[in-house]
């Protein structure tokens, strides 16, 4: 097969760490697939400069687009740039991370590029075929795409980030513009906190409804996530109900997370919050229901009130933590 | 602006899914189908922008099989005027749905297209995005705020990291994320009256689509269920474990 393009996100100027999960997946993709090259395309604010440093994940050659018009995110120039790009070489595969960029942008370029996507896939099968889950995770398909222009998102926690190895050479991309009006970006209102990403964290504390109020987070969950350096995350349930912003909610239509650690306080344990934290190495669960279903995936359970129990927890790790 | 609203039918998620005997489908035989809830926000934001009087018709389009037919008069009964349902038995995927639907945005003037950002059976999130660059239209997915005002729509999406905010002109395609509305419940006049609102039935070969898939399923699986249900009798000894047995403190 040709070469394989992966399209690398920036934040702030400095490449994402589910980039580098992309570029593994990547990396096995051209092996599976017997593919050419491998090159990365970086676009927008500082991207030349990000390209120089992410030359050297094993790449053949890095693209960088700095145009001012790529300033901000948009769908329809960013999807028109990166196809003129494919169109404009010898590639084959296109690979993005499943971030929400990742995830609104793949299927457009798809659609210009004339591919088939396989969505959010989790692992690279002997026989070249495509994992991914279905059904939020009830089901794991393997799948093939069959079209000869192929396309990917990639989960990335699934895939261990890309280590450094041989540097490519770095060149700059034209920016192609949408055939049509666009629209513009208006404006970006981060939930804000200066916690750990929540997708990259190695604890999460994740609270549910029966935290019953935002001022409850951040007496019960907050606390603990802090002494423990985690990321904070909620429940579907918590975040409709405005406990917690919705770029916390884990889950099938939410985050996808796999922490060393994670504890779920007041969560019952649905099949779409699963879909979300199964991968997970450890998981605690705290629900004063004995029978709550997330019981039956947790290493560890316990049965008690989250208001008694959450700051206990978080005073007895102070204490062996010397704090 | 008449608003185009596509609606696909899906597994009730409250029941898990039975791997089918050719090891690649699910066993469809007992299913109870329900449409897909992001599709379900989708209808309501439509029903809505009509009743606040910035939109003047909503069609809701299905494919699939004949009885897809219940969904789209689910979907009536909420307040959606008229449905067209594509019909096939064949397995659509992503791009050949968007296909299928570009011809059904085509064959009328439609000011919009709002649909689920994804479906819950499939779980891939494409055909919106698709659909989008099929047509030549801005997109704004995973929308949790909608303001249609002067031949444009305002978004606010829900992106990593927080909320972002878009101005597209119409037309375009708005998928929908949770937090955009709660679906009403079809009210029972509503039920009586779907039954003699127009469904049109189309054909693939009818919309002038190759039916040709891009994605095969080769096979499904269960995944490997977790092992856990050991519990502890207390915080201090949660502690001790997760320190000494889980090593993650
Ligand atoms: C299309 C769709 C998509 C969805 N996507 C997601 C998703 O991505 N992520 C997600 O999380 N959900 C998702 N859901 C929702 C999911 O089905 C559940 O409704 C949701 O996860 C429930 O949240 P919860 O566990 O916080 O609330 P509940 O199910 O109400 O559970 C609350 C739990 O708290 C316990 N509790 C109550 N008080 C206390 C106390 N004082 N101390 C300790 N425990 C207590 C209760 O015993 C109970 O187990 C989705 C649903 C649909 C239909």
């Amino acid at each position: 097969m040709g070469d394989i393009l992966v399209f690398l996100q920036l934040h702030e100027g400095s490449l994402l760490k589910a980039s580098l999960s992309a570029v593994s997946a990547a990396q096995e993709l051209k092996q599976r697939w017997n593919c050419g090259r491998l090159v990365g395309l970086l676009l927008g604010p500082r991207s030349k400069e990000a390209a120089a440093n992410a030359a050297r994940y094993g790449f053949d050659e890095l693209r960088w687009c700095e145009s001012s018009e790529l300033a901000h995110y948009l769908a329809a120039p960013y999807a028109s740039t990166v196809s003129a790009v494919l169109k404009g070489g010898e590639f084959d595969v296109f690979v993005a991370a499943a971030t929400s960029i990742g995830k609104d942008l793949t299927p457009r370029i798809a659609a210009l590029w004339d591919a088939g996507q396989a969505s959010d896939i989790i692992a690279v099968n002997p026989d070249g075929s495509l994992k991914r889950p279905m059904y939020a995770g009830d089901i794991l398909a393997d799948v093939e795409i069959t079209s000869a222009k192929k396309a990917v998102t990639v989960r990335p926690t699934a895939f261990a980030p890309a280590v450094e190895g041989k540097s490519g050479s770095v060149t700059e991309a034209p920016y192609t513009a949408a055939a049509f009006a666009a629209g513009s970006f208006i404006e970006y209102k981060g939930s804000g906190g200066d916690r750990p990403e929540l997708g990259d964290a190695a604890i999460v504390v994740s609270g549910g409804r029966a935290l019953q109020s935002a001022e409850n987070f951040e007496k019960y969950i907050f606390p603990l996530a802090d002494v423990l350096g985690a990321a904070v995350g909620a429940s579907r349930a918590a975040v409709d109900s405005g406990y917690a912003p919705n770029d916390w909610q884990v889950g099938q239509t939410g985050k996808v997370v796999a922490p060393q650690l994670y504890i779920a306080a007041g969560i019952s344990g649905a099949i779409q919050h699963l879909a979300g934290m199964k991968d997970s190495k450890v998981i605690v669960a705290i629900n004063k229901d004995a029978e709550a279903p997330i019981f039956e995936i947790a290493d560890y359970g316990l049965v008690a009130d989250l208001f008694e129990a959450l700051p206990k927890l978080t005073a007895e790790i102070k204490r062996i933590k010397g704090q | 602006m008449k608003i185009l609203v596509p609606v696909k039918r899906v597994p009730d998620y409250q029941v898990k899914v039975k791997l089918a005997a050719d090891g690649a489908s699910i066993d469809t035989s007992q299913t109870k189908w329900i449409v897909n809830p992001f599709d379900e926000i989708a209808v309501e934001e439509a029903i809505k922008l009509k009743e606040a009087g910035a939109a003047s018709e909503v069609v809701v389009v299905g494919i699939g099989p004949e009885d897809v037919a219940t969904q789209l008069r689910y979907t009536m009964a909420m307040g959606a005027d008229s449905a067209v349902l594509v019909k096939t038995s064949e397995y659509v995927d992503s791009s050949l749905a968007a296909e299928i639907l570009a011809a059904v945005f085509r064959r009328g003037s439609y000011g919009l297209i709002i649909m689920g950002k994804q479906a819950i059976d499939s779980d891939a999130g494409q055909t919106p995005q698709i659909l989008a660059a099929l047509l030549q239209l801005p997109q704004a997915c995973f929308a949790s705020k909608v303001v249609i005002a002067e031949g444009q729509a305002t978004v606010t999406r829900e992106v990593d990291g927080g909320l972002e905010t878009l101005r597209i002109p119409l037309p375009g395609v708005i998928s929908t994320d949770l937090r955009l509305n709660t679906p009403r419940y079809a009210p029972l006049p509503g039920i009586m009256k779907a039954k003699k609102k127009p469904l049109e039935e189309l054909s693939i070969e009818q919309l002038g689509v190759k039916p040709t898939a891009r994605v095969r399923i080769k096979r499904m699986t269960y995944p490997q269920q977790r092992q856990g249900g050991k519990k502890v009798a207390s915080v201090e000894e949660l502690v001790t474990v997760l320190q000494s047995e889980a090593k993650v403190l």
